[in-house]
């Protein structure tokens, strides 16, 4: 489960001073469930889930993941967590098994149980026939496949996803989309971000719209829904986020 | 502390390094080229065209001389010269290259000779040329053997011996054994080199595991695993050290390999260069010790260009970045080759007197004062930049500069 409480990032900007890239944000995503976080680009959704994955450390505020606070134990967190996103490339040098292996290695995983995982993911994903190829040969399904390979060899409880699918053709980008239901399918807590509308209408339990570092309006997309009296996803998400939109704020 | 996350990063990253071509160049193939194509090859060539300078009969001209056909016949019958007709643009000729010297014959030089007043023969030489050095020097060992004979035959004229002009003979001799005078010769370059070699050796992979990482786009990834940022920097840091020690030994063993063949076949004496000079023998003692200074003087650059490289965002960066930094490593080891010795105050002066002290560890000299304190300022040099490297894996703004 992931629970935040008042998580704050503060960045020193030379041009515009502090900024606030995610303020105050609190909310809650449940094992068996699909947290999506929508919002346009600068919203502040992959400084959120970096400090989710304690890849940054927050300003302000905690984060309780998979039962470990990601300010007093990041490092028992990462070991929960399968992080990815299109900014986590793999090692070109190394090949698809050694990338995973790595990673196996790195989670603390013993050589027996590190093999036995290997064999169980390399057969589900189908990735057997490219098991020695080295990462810079292989093609860009093969290494989404990797990546996933990578965040599932410590069965982790908790999945985060920033942006996964971003930049990816229709098919390998269904790969991802079906991993992520995958995950929820085996009671894992998922939460990604995105800012592809039908993603997250076909995906999503819960709804966190973010904007300016803002977590706006949360619910399932019913109660979003309900609560706006619109029918389509888009013309919800652009009334709650016209009023702080900002073109071009960047990270 | 985890030794053995420590280990899985440093046994991933050798894999890595050991598959990149400019890693394996920079760490393996340069130093063991670079000593034996300096000595044998180089010192060969250099060998081979002074040979042939020397070898080349110079052009020289004769201006004036008419009334003093015995200097004209005495320069004209020289062997290892050529005399060529006069024209009146030879100071240009010289310049050129066209003609090597010029020697000027007063007008009366033979009459002044026998009536004793002074005379001065000059001889036109292009100066820092060697050619022409060779030329000038041919001629004037002429003049002062024929100048040697008029005195002789002056003072056997006037019933004197010779010993009034030479009343005693001024000698050098030679008490520092051949090996040392060679390595006197070459230790400044020898510890140049070592030190120079420890850096470039480092400077690939220490740019590939930070900068090179984050612009592949692999540190988000490694940053998401269980692994704590002290274990993966020095993992890193092990790697890099490797590479560099592996580059300094490789060079300093492939120096005493060049400098043994070298000795062994006196390449220089068809130069007519001093045999004795190159004699070098640099034993296993001596690379022990060069190798056992450089040890700290490679975390301290190990640790030091992966601190500057990973505030880098991209290789190119970083590269440009690293090479001031190289400048300042080259500087105080090239002073070490100047006639500079040890004292205390240098003794804390990091790099230079890593390099003084290679000078005098190959002469077989060893001031272990001298040594303790830098080894040991070097070492706490060196630990500063390591934890300077540990404190910039930690700074988020660094880490994810942009």
């Amino acid at each position: 489960m992931i629970e935040t409480r008042g998580l704050t990032k503060t960045f020193n900007d030379k041009k515009r001073g502090k900024v606030k890239a995610v303020d105050s944000v609190s909310l809650v995503c449940n094992p068996g469930q699909i947290y999506g976080l929508l919002g346009a680009n600068g919203a502040g959704k992959t400084t959120t889930l970096r400090m989710l994955a304690t890849i940054l450390e927050p300003s302000d505020g905690t984060a309780i993941v998979a039962g470990h606070d990601v300010v007093d134990a990041p490092e028992k967190v990462r070991a929960n967590v399968g992080f990815l996103s299109t900014a986590t490339a793999l090692y070109p040098r190394l090949t698809s098994q050694e990338m995973v292996e790595y990673f196996g290695r790195l989670n603390g995983l013993d050589e027996a149980t590190l093999k036995k995982r290997l064999d169980e993911i390399f057969e589900r994903l189908d990735m057997n026939s490219f098991r020695d190829r080295r990462c810079d040969k292989l093609s860009t399904g093969m290494k989404q496949k990797t990546s996933i390979a990578r965040t599932l060899v410590h069965d982790p409880q908790v999945m985060i996803f920033d942006e996964p699918t971003s930049g990816l053709d229709v098919m390998t980008a269904r790969t991802i989309i079906g991993f992520i239901r995958e995950c929820r399918d085996r009671g894992k807590t998922v939460i990604f971000s995105t800012h592809v509308m039908s993603e997250v209408e076909k995906l999503c339990d819960v709804i966190g719209i973010i904007q300016s570092g803002k977590l706006l309006a949360e619910g399932s997309l019913a109660e979003l829904r309900d609560r706006y009296h619109k029918q389509d996803l888009e013309d919800i998400f652009v009334e709650i986020v016209a009023p702080l939109y900002v073109p071009e704020e960047g990270n | 502390m985890s030794f053995r996350n420590v280990g899985i990063v440093y046994r991933k990253e050798l894999t890595e390094a050991l598959r990149d071509r400019r890693t394996l160049i920079s760490t393996l193939l340069v130093p063991l080229l670079l000593f034996p194509v300096l000595t044998a090859g180089l010192g060969a060539a250099i060998a081979s065209l002074i040979g042939k300078a020397k070898e080349e009969i110079p052009e020289v001209m004769i201006i004036g001389g008419s009334d003093s056909p015995e200097v004209v016949a005495g320069l004209q019958k020289l062997s290892k010269i050529k005399i060529v007709p006069t024209t009146p643009n030879y100071k240009e000729q010289i310049g050129n290259k066209e003609v090597r010297a010029a020697v000027d014959i007063p007008a009366n030089f033979q009459s002044d000779l026998t009536e004793q007043r002074a005379a001065t023969v000059k001889i036109y030489v292009y100066e820092g040329e060697m050619k022409s050095g060779i030329a000038a020097a041919r001629v004037e060992e002429y003049l002062k053997n024929f100048r040697d004979g008029v005195v002789k035959d002056r003072l056997a004229a006037k019933n004197l011996p010779t010993t009034v002009l030479t009343p005693f003979d001024i000698k050098q001799q030679n008490v520092a054994p051949p090996e040392k005078v060679g390595a006197t010769a070459f230790g400044g370059v020898i510890g140049y080199m070592v030190i120079l070699l420890c850096f470039t050796g480092g400077m690939y992979p220490g740019i590939d595991l930070t900068a090179g990482e984050k612009e592949r786009g692999t540190m988000e990834t490694i940053l998401s695993s269980p692994i704590s940022r002290m274990h993966l920097v020095l993992g890193k840091f092990l790697l890099v050290l490797t590479a560099s020690l592996v580059t300094a030994a490789l060079s300093v063993t492939s120096m005493g390999i060049s400098f043994a063949v070298l000795g062994h076949l006196h390449a220089f004496d068809q130069a007519g260069n001093d045999a004795a000079q190159l004699q070098m023998h640099i034993g296993l003692a001596t690379v022990l010790s060069v190798f056992v200074m450089v040890l700290p003087l490679a975390v301290l650059f190990s640790a030091l260009i992966m601190t500057i490289a990973l505030f880098a965002k991209s290789y190119k960066e970083a590269q440009s970045y690293i090479t001031p930094i190289m400048m300042l490593v080259i500087i105080p080891a090239v002073a070490a080759m100047l006639p500079v010795d040890l004292n205390a105050k240098l003794a804390l002066v990091p790099i230079l007197n890593a390099s003084l002290l290679c000078k005098e560890l190959v002469t077989g000299t060893y001031h272990w004062n001298y040594i303790a304190i830098i080894f040991f300022s070097t070492c706490v040099y060196a630990a500063a930049a390591l934890f300077l490297a540990v404190r910039m894996f930690q700074r988020e703004e660094v880490l994810f500069r942009s």
